[in-house]
């Protein structure tokens, strides 16, 4: 059951793809390219990674990915393109422009779009490894939160339930130590996150969160443990947010040398790079991969670049099955727009440092 | 003296509400050291400690449920929502509990939960909405919606000081954009009342928030463009609503257009219909219309979005048809 040394290269490789794609993303950001927030997963690259590795594509597993899960995605085949064009709002974005950042997906795909709205995923996944099990079928989910979306009620309420059904669930809470500014200690009482599986009769398990064959080896266990009819486990993963919740975030809140201690000592992609080395893997493969990442995403930026913004109308379509557009309204009919250029907004009019 | 922006506005009003009464407590989510998403609280744990500045978990059933519980104590909580978005979450809460609580058992909740809503900023369908509608239903809440950083600052206080519990949606799109001279003193706007934003004698367009803006420039344009002179009334609040304003304005200039940014079935504006339709039917020259955002979730592309929110053009086009009619 040990991965192979392939296996383990493409664990590099979608780690530093997240990575290196989010890096291209805040270029983008930078020249007013990507519309609205932009969220960083940097340093928190192998829990996304690892943990949607031990998902099996064969069988139609199914995950539901958070703000900070770019690299669950693209492990399950999330295209480099797909991503800049939703951050740039294009027109033939998997959303059309509809919906913000990593917000996509579908069954189809292996991933389900999440909502904004913390731990509502949970209860959807409850339901998705439900109609599972309902049909004999052998696929497992997995659901992410964060250490902050454990204190929302839909959580407890989908993480019960699951539970009590015995749902082939796997529900890893990524601890990156903050909720926006929240420090973890204000998010609970409780000494750990993984302690909290107690309360729902299922197994908990903790794990380091930036050691990606940990965080693989840990999610296998429940992934298994799920598809035998064995129920629902809660992994909680500890790793650290070394970003701001969003770009516009300065991190005031976090106490001096923190960050750099994380960077400096505990980096997921170092620490894996080292084990790699360690397995008589040699550097110049590993640029090699760096290279080709750096290659597609460049590819990736011009596609993106060049498609179309959507087409106004296209904001009517879609509301109901065997609907194809709402009819506009009486003001709109024979006309397309009320405005005649369309500003970038400046952000949320969130605090800008 | 320096003007003020609307989101100073409310900031100066907690300040000033905390430091006259004790009991008035704040509680959201990273409003403390951090100040909240917005900014709106910076300073306020600083100022008065982070026992009435308290920072909750991402928990909005326990922040609206608690601070009905302190109120029922006599205290005075004002809870922040990240964005109004996530009301939703306390949906139950505030139209089961607290919107009832006086009628059933004879216990207030004199609390203020308050955030940043409305759209114009590309933050797409969770972090743009008008939830105010799907309140406005519930008996027993308030409602409020300023447009002005004036209006921002003397609502807040006016809201804190109300002896039940007030939903107060301030527009995101307004915060920085908008600046204002305070008025002097302990300045309070009354909660139910109106304001005539601009008088006209010709159509009136009754609106609030951020669309104030959008009516109040559709005005200059017809008056520029058509001679036509336009009054806009700014609710202010819309529970309960001015029925007084309302009617003066459609007995002066008999002409109505309701404009709002919530999408238009069960918006505020049908029910606004309704009551000029009632009590102001032979007062009328023209059928009452509404510009609103069409029935669709906000999308986020800027093309999209602009799409569906009401824009200055349509507010004109409905103006001519309304005046042409
Ligand atoms: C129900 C709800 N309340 C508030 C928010 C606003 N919000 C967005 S992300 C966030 C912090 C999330 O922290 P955590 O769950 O730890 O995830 P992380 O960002 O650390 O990955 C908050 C408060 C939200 N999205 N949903
Ligand atoms: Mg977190």
């Amino acid at each position: 059951m040990a991965l192979t040394r392939e296996q383990k290269l493409e664990l590099y490789y979608y780690m530093r793809l997240t990575r290196s794609l989010e890096e291209r993303l805040v270029n983008l950001y930078r020249q007013t390219k990507v519309i609205g927030g932009l969220f960083r997963s940097l340093g928190q690259e192998a829990d996304a990674v690892g943990a949607a590795y031990a998902l099996d594509k064969s069988k139609g597993d199914l995950l539901s990915p958070l703000i900070r899960n770019l690299g669950a995605m693209l492990v399950r085949g999330a295209e480099p393109t797909e991503v800049i064009k939703q951050y740039m709002a294009k027109g033939d974005s998997p959303t059309k422009g509809k919906e913000l950042n990593i917000h996509f997906g579908g069954v189809e795909r292996g991933f389900i779009g999440q909502i904004s709205h913390l731990g509502d995923m949970v209860p959807v996944m409850a339901g998705v490894t439900l109609a599972s099990k309902m049909r004999g079928e052998d696929r497992v989910g997995l659901v992410f939160v964060g250490d902050g979306a454990t204190s929302t009620g839909a959580f407890h309420e989908g993480i019960n339930f699951a539970a009590v059904q015995r749902c082939p669930l796997v529900v890893v809470v990524e601890n990156n130590g903050y909720a926006y500014s929240t420090p973890v200690s204000k998010q609970t009482a409780a000494k750990s996150f993984s302690d909290k599986a107690i309360g729902y009769g299922i197994p908990g398990e903790q794990a380091d969160g930036n050691d990606v064959l940990a965080v693989y080896d840990v999610t296998k266990r429940a992934v298994d443990r799920a598809r035998r009819g064995e129920g629902v486990t809660l992994i909680e993963l500890i790793t650290y947010r070394r970003k701001g919740h969003a770009e516009h975030d300065n991190q005031s809140y976090v106490p001096p040398g923190e960050i750099e201690r994380w960077a400096a000592e505990n980096d997921p992609i170092d620490r894996f790079e080292k084990v790699l080395r360690g397995e008589k893997v040699k550097a110049a493969e590993l640029r090699a991969i760096d290279e080709r990442i750096k290659a597609e995403i460049d590819i990736a930026t011009d596609i993106a670049d060049a498609s179309p913004m959507p087409d106004p109308l296209e904001a009517l379509r879609g509301v109901y099955a065997g609907q194809p557009s709402v009819a506009p309204l009486w003001f709109r009919e024979d006309v397309s727009s009320a405005v005649e250029k369309h500003e970038r907004a400046s952000g949320w009019g969130t605090y800008d440092v | 003296m320096s003007e003020v922006t609307y989101l100073e506005g409310i900031r100066q009003a907690l300040f000033e509400e905390m430091e006259r009464d004790v009991n008035v407590f704040c509680l959201g989510e990273d409003i403390g050291a951090y100040g909240g998403a917005f900014k709106v609280t910076d300073g306020l744990q600083e100022r008065f400690g982070a026992s009435r500045v308290i920072d909750t978990p991402i928990s909005e059933v326990a922040i609206v449920g608690a601070a009905a519980g302190a109120a029922h104590m006599g205290m005075r909580p004002v809870a922040e929502m990240q964005f109004m978005d996530f009301v939703s979450n306390a949906y139950d809460m505030l139209t089961n509990y607290v919107a009832t609580a006086r009628y059933r058992i004879g216990l207030g909740c004199p609390m203020v939960v308050r955030g940043p809503s409305g759209g114009y900023v590309r933050g797409g369908p969770f972090h743009s909405q008008n939830p105010e509608a799907a309140f406005f239903h519930t008996p027993g809440l308030k409602i409020v919606s300023p447009a002005t950083a004036s209006d921002a600052k003397g609502l807040m206080k006016a809201a804190i000081r109300d002896d039940d519990c007030v939903l107060f949606f301030e527009h995101k799109y307004l915060y920085r954009r908008i600046k204002e001279v305070m008025p002097a003193g302990d300045h309070i706007v009354p909660i139910g009342k109106a304001r005539t934003a601009r008088e006209g004698t010709d159509v009136s367009i009754i609106t609030y928030s951020a669309t104030l803006w959008k009516a109040l420039e559709a005005a200059e344009i017809m008056q520029a463009e058509d001679g036509v002179s336009v009054e806009v009334i700014d609710l202010r609040t819309l529970l309960p609503l001015d029925d007084e304003a309302i009617v003066a304005t459609v007995r002066k200039t008999n002409r109505v257009l309701i404009v709002h940014e919530d999408t238009r079935t069960g918006g505020i504006a049908g029910e606004i219909t309704a009551r000029i339709s009632e009590t102001c039917f032979e007062w009328l020259d023209a059928p009452v219309l509404r510009v609103t955002a069409a029935d669709v979730p906000l999308p986020y592309s800027p093309p999209l979005e602009d799409y569906v929110l009401p824009q200055t053009l349509d507010i004109v086009r409905a103006l001519r048809r309304i005046v042409a009619y």
